[in-house]
């Protein structure tokens, strides 16, 4: 073993010798050879020597062994990288990357490797990755360090951070470096408490942890700095976690939002009930699932576009289903709200029963499109790009119905009929023709809703009844006949059920909204939002 | 005193009525247990149990029919009641197993063995006691109802928003129950009873019995009903129904006649539910949620609202047609129950009573017409 070791850095500083020369290929060729040939202890300096060669295709070389797929041919000693393919193996040559055709593994052995040359394998591919030519890799690799603060790469990472150019990666180095420094129980403390400094910018969760731990091992002047970053990142991480909280309530507000806006201009315009409006959700859904399903087996280059095409079609026919029930059962019953309510129940279950027996009673699935999958990083927080949309259509939709009941005929019409229905009829506007659109508006934007539940919710018969009675909380809470106390309530409950979430479990802090709006409701029946006016009933 | 003002709220054909359910109760049980089963009037046993859970049921609907055909309040969360009281008789009956659990624990039942319970949680006590749980199947209900219409009836919150108020509370107690830190069992709630007082709850004698305490409590709470109904009482509770604000303008407390009628109804809701459980052998979240109350309000609806008899038909016809479609269509169940909801409230605003009532005056007209 003694001997072995001068061996070893008499093969890094040849590799490194080698580096400088041309010829690059046929030393990366020796070292893989050594690698294959000989001892676990001759295996080891050569992965020191391959990681200081600093040659970007030593890495997947390295990373074929660690993962146990590093073969030598027994019929030609070539070292080969092998990938499972069936019961065969599909070989690649490790030195040159070509493939290599295949073969069983009879034909093969394989380059063993035991823990601890593991270890040294990542730490190689570690500073390996370090210099890759690719920013991303580097900045991955300088991530992963500041995680295992393995204290051997520092070496390399000096060199990488004296090479980098690029500030953010040179950032990520440092702070691994910081990091590495800290977790060396020997460091100066000079060094130490600029890299505390560091690691204190840094505020995320690891940095805590790291400041954590010195904070306990150490005494003096590092102790106090390191407990004053380590408080400070507590401080900065608790309000994120409240902006976490917000943009969580935000997300569940919105499509608190969606499904109940269509409820507040039936409930709030006509004072209909429309126990059926969970079902128009349902229809929006199923709706999108159809537009997939035929975009899948006749265009599937129209995949990425799909739910851009479910939309009008969504609002159609939810909404011409409405004007159908309003055609034939509501308008039957107006001035008798508790009848409509059963009425229109009745109709939910009858929409539920033809849904089950047309597509089955199991989920169906609806596909993310892939402008909605995904996440990005926003300071500490992970947004998913799915419910970024979300929120962004539900307010799209409220803007949209706002307008259209201010700016159009329609809307103007609509909101005559909702303040006085005997006037607006005798000043000649066709109040059944009015009802029958506003029913049909409504509906229409629950489907649209179906829509954008579709791809955060379970697509089946019971989609609607999950939603009905929030939804009702919402338009109750918010206040009748007002699109924005709509709005607000929305909101409200969704970022104060999220704020609830973490101190009483999600079912608790649900019961715990709920019983808050069954009080709200005595303090103020008409809702935070009333329409103030004199009418007695 | 009190027998007399019961009798006076009762007309002919409801003492008829009264009469026929108590004949039901004595009559059936005995064709089970007398006759022999080769008999062709012998009633098998799960016709007596399918007949006591309907009675149960026109219990149910009765409590709904007194606050919503008499009082104009529509409950949607009159299951909450009858769960709870459900709950309430379930507890003891848990309680009554004793060691014959399959842990064997003399105090804990099973799943609280299951769930690391060390100790009886505190309001499972006195649920040993047969009385204990006699009285809670009627005050727990009954305190809840008093809590919320309290609350409702004096900020006014009146007609579809008292419908969304109760829907809510039933749907929150769902969720509620169904949590397992609720210390009821979770969402397999409360089942594998084995004795009601000292007696097997699986014997054919046990099950008449209970078939018979069902038909006499349906009984009481028509007689209840009535009386109540036909007082002074009840005719100015038809008339805060009819036109709430004027009662208020005359100078009556419009709140308490609500709050009464409301309590009432949730006590007999509770004594349904608790005559249910041990007949239908478990009690589970799911008899909180929202549907089974409003199918109970339908019901009240096909029987024909603001008629004592209406309720108790409606009940026994509409389960039965539930018993008969789910077994031979199931597809069609939902769509037949849809279709009734929407008849019913289109075309039938007075229930099946109310056609009824409806036919004789149009043939006694015709025969006035007649003669001249």
């Amino acid at each position: 073993m003694q001997f072995i070791r001068p061996f070893s850095v008499l093969l890094s500083v040849l590799a490194s010798l080698a580096l400088a020369g041309a010829a690059h290929a046929a030393d990366l060729a020796t070292l893989v050879g050594n690698l294959a040939s000989g001892g676990l202890s001759e295996r080891e300096a050569a992965i020191t020597a391959l990681a200081a060669s600093g040659d970007e295709r030593a890495a997947p070389i390295l990373e074929a062994l660690g993962a146990g797929q590093l073969y030598t041919r027994t019929s030609d000693k070539l070292v080969v990288i092998g990938k499972t393919d069936g019961n065969r193996l599909a070989l690649t040559e490790a030195v040159s990357g070509k493939p290599a055709g295949n073969a069983v593994e009879a034909d093969l052995e394989r380059v063993r490797v035991n823990n601890r040359l593991r270890g040294t394998i990542e730490a190689a591919v570690g500073s390996l990755t370090l210099m890759s030519p690719n920013a991303r890799t580097r900045l991955s690799a300088a991530d992963a360090l500041f995680k295992r603060r393995d204290a051997t790469a520092l070496a390399a990472l000096d060199q990488a951070l004296a090479a980098e150019k690029d500030p953010r990666i040179k950032r990520a180095m440092s702070e691994a470096r910081a990091a590495i420094v800290l977790a060396t129980a020997d460091s100066p403390p000079a060094q130490k408490l600029a890299a505390i400094a560091l690691v204190r910018e840094r505020g995320d969760r690891d940095s805590l942890g790291i400041l954590k731990t010195v904070a306990a091992a150490s005494d003096g002047e590092v102790k106090t700095a390191a407990t004053a970053g380590a408080d400070s990142i507590e401080q900065t991480l608790a309000a994120w976690q409240m902006v976490q909280n917000v943009w969580y309530g935000i997300s569940l507000g919105s499509v608190l939002l969606l499904a109940a806006i269509g409820l507040a201009i039936t409930f709030g315009t006509m004072g209909v009930i429309n126990m059926a409006h969970g079902e128009m959700v349902m229809l929006g859904a199923y709706t999108t699932f159809v537009v997939q399903e035929v975009i899948r087996t006749s265009a599937p280059h129209l995949f990425d576009v799909s739910l851009v095409i479910a939309l009008p079609l969504a609002f159609l026919v939810s909404g011409a289903i409405g004007i159908l029930i309003e055609r034939t059962i509501i308008r039957f019953l107006y001035g008798r709200p508790l009848d409509t309510l059963l009425a229109t129940w009745g109709l939910s279950l009858v929409l539920q029963q033809a849904v089950r027996s047309i597509f089955g009673s199991s989920n169906r699935e609806v596909g993310a499109p892939s402008w909605m999958s995904g996440t990005f990083q926003l300071g500490q927080l992970n947004i998913t790009y799915g419910r970024l949309w979300i929120v962004v259509f539900a307010l799209v939709v409220f803007v949209a119905l706002i307008l259209l009941l201010r700016k159009t005929p329609l809307g103007l019409y609509m909101r005559a009929v909702t303040q006085n229905r005997p006037m607006a009829s005798a000043v000649g506007i066709r109040t059944p023709r009015v009802d029958a659109l506003t029913f049909g508006l409504g509906s229409g934007i629950a489907g649209l809703a179906g829509v954008a539940l579709s791809q955060i919710d379970n697509v089946s018969p019971n989609l609607g009844q999950g939603y009905i009675i929030d939804s009702f909380m919402v338009v109750v809470f918010g206040g009748v006949g007002n699109l924005f106390g709509t709005l607000i309530g929305a909101l409200t409950l969704g970022v104060v059920n999220k704020f609830l979430e973490p101190y009483a479990g999600a079912v608790l802090g649900k019961i715990l909204v709920l019983v808050f709006i069954i009080m709200f409701i005595q303090r103020r029946p008409r809702g935070l939002f009333a329409l103030k006016g004199r009418s007695v009933e | 005193m009190i027998t007399r003002f019961l009798w006076q709220g009762m007309d002919r054909n409801l003492r008829l009525c009264v009469l026929l359910i108590l004949a039901v109760g004595i009559a059936l049980p005995l064709a089970n247990l007398i006759l022999a089963a080769t008999n062709p009037a012998h009633v098998p046993s799960w016709v007596l149990q399918l007949f006591g859970k309907y009675l149960c049921y026109a219990l149910l609907a009765l409590a709904v029919d007194l606050v919503w055909g008499f009082c104009g309040i529509l409950s949607l969360g009159h299951g909450a009641f009858f769960a709870l009281g459900g709950y309430c008789m379930g507890m003891y009956l848990m309680r009554q197993i004793g060691t014959r659990g399959v842990y064997g624990n003399p105090i804990l039942p099973d799943f609280m063995v299951f769930l690391n319970y060390k100790e009886l949680p505190w309001f499972w006590h006195g649920f040993d006691h047969f009385w204990f749980a006699a009285i809670m199947v009627v005050l727990v209900p009954s305190v809840l109802a008093f809590a919320l219409g309290w609350f409702a009836f004096r900020s006014r919150v009146t007609g579809v928003y008292l419908s969304i108020i109760t829907q809510a509370m039933t749907f929150a107690l769902m969720l509620a129950f169904f949590r397992n830190d609720m210390g009821l069992g979770g969402n397999n709630g409360l089942t594998d009873f084995k004795d009601i007082l000292g007696y097997s709850v699986q014997a054919s004698e046990t099950r008449a019995a209970l078939f018979f305490a069902s038909a006499v409590a349906l009984a009481l709470g028509l007689i209840i009903s009535a009386a109540v109904v036909s007082s002074r009482f009840g005719k100015a509770l038809t008339a805060v129904r009819d036109a709430e604000s004027r009662m208020r303008f005359l100078g009556y407390r419009v709140e308490g006649f609500k709050l009464f009628v409301f309590v009432l109804s949730a006590a007999m809701a509770g004594v349904a539910g608790a005559l249910y459980v041990p007949q239908v052998g478990i009690i589970n979240p799911g008899e909180f949620a929202p549907g089974n109350s409003i199918e109970a309000v339908l019901w009240v609806a096909v029987g024909g609202r603001g008629t004592l008899v209406g309720p108790i038909i409606g009940a026994v016809l509409v389960n039965f047609g539930k018993t008969w479609l789910t077994g031979a269509l199931p597809e069609v169940w939902l769509f037949a129950l849809g279709a009734l909801f929407i008849v019913v409230t289109l075309l039938l605003p007075k229930g099946i009573v109310g056609l009824w009532g409806q036919m004789k005056n149009r043939s006694q007209a015709r025969k006035a017409r007649a003669p001249a």
